[in-house]
């Protein structure tokens, strides 16, 4: 199909592109801006991985960050016990999977409906919150690692090469980890929607009834899209406990589970560069607006979501491809088949 | 058991809304590559009937046998999986996607990729859906997304097709194409089809089942139907003068 070599031609345009800017960033940002940036690449992995289970899934979960959290923690408590990060890493990826799972289990299986599936997923994210701060006492600790309520685990150890434990991740080498990461997760992803598996993922959310019809078990393919959703916002989980060097009940908030909804919502659902496009943008804005004292930070970016939704709908990214595509192609005008009454 | 040659059996079939009966105690019985007519007025429970076939709807009481298999208890996709493929009465498409999205996605829930691109491909030129391939299904008219749900259904290559109001909404050309389209797929898979254009059953008839009040009326040719008092009373006569 012609379609999908554009679609290839496509990808491998933004994979160069992206590698571009992995590599001319550092040369061209400042060494703060850059900390800032580094945030911001391991948030758009979070916001990539709601972009595939809400846009593509088609379930809204508003506990995105529970998967975040719990990658984040797994990854913190392995590496203070383990030394090596290696099997931490690997772990933040296959806890957060195997919790998704678990939890996509009972909520699909059991056929509950999108409004309580974003209902209890939030649940499930600020009973995290109030159980990991509840963990203040000396009592709760998990080998080496103690817990530390809502003041987390300081001085989280960062990634190193596999088997080496002397040979550290600099703050330079997170960066371009985390940019690799989030290229690899696009790219994949990009990848897997292009596969059967994605097309009837995409078919489910469209109407799961019909794709049921077809032969396809929606509730097999829900819960896969949302465990692997739930992997990979683990895995941005372990980068961000590795930027921050730290961890807190905070990421299981409700701030930070509002904040991954926003960004979709304003790059756009059903695209995966939106995810990422309206991160980086509403990242980028409230740190400008957290260094003036004019406005309250909150104020305008309320007032900017406000607008997006009432304005801009469907988001940034399929707004302006929209626009392209018709600047582009002149409107296709359907043959029509000559309509004639039935006697 | 059912017999060998019974693809379909119904036993006892019955569901209730509430106090509502919609299909009650009915006995159903398909042969292989059989084409039926289902025909009953506005709530004689013919969908409820299709719905309950497809696992759509649970039945309140009765035994579904397909092929041999008890399917009353299945999932949707297992009812699917085992062969049966249903056209629901409203165009039940992929709106978002293309006409060959749609078709693919049906073809390769049984075949592999290389089958399912060929299948799809010979299932869109014997439906005439081969213009319209990259076209989003929710643009088109209505009688073309019966087509492209229609070509979903036939590409799954079932061994029973269940159609609910094929023909709705199209026009006569594209009435006669589907009665076509019918006879032809008719030559591997069993057909039950519902619908109420009585030009339309002429054309493909062979047995017609009426259902009444959510029971088989009466079972036979379209001549002895149509000469059928009770059966001018309840359905028939009112569309006499048409």
């Amino acid at each position: 199909m012609t379609a999908n070599w554009q679609g290839n031609g496509g990808l491998v345009a933004a994979t160069v592109l992206g590698l571009v800017l992995l590599l001319a960033l550092p040369q061209i940002v400042d060494p703060v801006m850059m900390i800032e940036l580094t945030s911001y690449v391991i948030m758009a992995i979070l916001a990539l991985s709601l972009g595939l289970i809400w846009g593509y899934g088609g379930i809204l979960c508003f506990g995105q960050s529970a998967f975040f959290g719990i990658g984040a923690y797994a990854y913190a408590i392995a590496v203070i016990n383990f030394g090596d990060s290696t099997i931490p890493l690997l772990l933040s990826i296959v806890v957060p999977g195997l919790f998704a799972a678990l939890l996509g289990y009972f909520l699909f299986y059991a056929r509950i409906t999108d409004v309580y599936f974003g209902v209890i997923t939030l649940t499930v994210t600020l009973i995290l919150y109030k159980v990991m701060g509840a963990t203040s006492g000396s009592q709760y600790v998990i080998g080496a690692a103690p817990l530390g309520g809502y003041n987390g685990i300081p001085a989280v150890p960062p990634l190193n090469l596999p088997g080496r434990p002397d040979v550290a991740l600099s703050f330079d080498g997170l960066f371009y980890l985390s940019g690799l990461t989030l290229l690899a997760v696009y790219v994949g992803l990009r990848l897997m929607l292009k596969s059967r598996f994605g097309q009837v993922v995409v078919a489910i959310r469209e109407n799961e009834r019909r794709a049921e019809l077809l032969g396809y078990d929606a509730r097999f393919y829900k819960l896969a899209t949302f465990a692997i959703g739930g992997a990979i916002a683990g895995l941005a989980g372990c980068l961000f406990a590795n930027w921050g060097m730290f961890i807190s009940p905070d990421v299981f908030g409700l701030a930070q589970s509002a904040q991954v909804i926003i960004w979709v919502i304003v790059g756009g659902t059903g695209t995966l560069l939106g995810p990422i496009v309206g991160c980086f943008a509403i990242q980028w804005i409230a740190t400008k607006l957290g260094a003036q004292q004019l406005l309250n930070a909150n104020l305008v970016l309320g007032t900017i979501l406000i607008g997006f939704v009432l304005l801009v709908p469907k988001g940034v990214v399929p707004t302006v491809s929209d626009a392209l595509r018709r600047l582009k192609f002149r409107p296709y005008v359907a043959p029509l088949v000559e309509q004639r009454r039935v006697p | 058991m059912t017999s060998p040659d019974c693809i379909l059996e119904t036993r006892g079939l019955e569901k209730r809304f509430g106090g509502v009966v919609a299909i009650a105690s009915v006995d159903f019985r398909l042969k292989q590559r059989e084409l039926r007519c289902l025909i009953g007025p506005n709530g004689a429970g013919k969908s409820t009937f299709f719905k309950m076939l497809t696992a759509q709807l649970k039945p309140t009481t009765g035994q579904i046998l397909f092929d041999g298999v008890d399917i009353t208890r299945a999932q949707p996709h297992q009812v699917s999986r085992l062969g049966i493929g249903i056209k629901n009465q409203v165009p039940d498409v992929f709106n978002n996607l293309t006409v060959a999205e749609n078709i693919s996605v049906a073809a390769r829930s049984r075949h592999g990729k290389a089958r399912a691109a060929a299948k799809g491909k010979d299932v869109m030129e014997r439906l005439g859906l081969t213009a319209l391939t990259g076209r989003l299904v929710g643009e088109l008219a209505h009688g073309q997304r019966q087509w492209v749900e229609l070509a979903m259904v036939v590409a799954l290559e079932p061994k029973l097709i269940l159609l609910d109001e094929p023909a709705a909404g199209m026009t006569a050309d594209e009435t006669n194409k589907t009665a076509e389209l019918i006879r032809e797929v008719n030559k591997s898979a069993a057909i039950v089809v519902v619908e109420h254009d009585m030009q339309f059953i002429k054309q493909i008839a062979q047995t017609v089942t009426v259902f009444h009040q959510g029971r088989v009326l009466i079972e036979d040719t379209m001549d002895k139907v149509q000469g059928n008092e009770l059966v001018r009373e309840v359905y028939l006569g009112k569309s006499e003068d048409d």
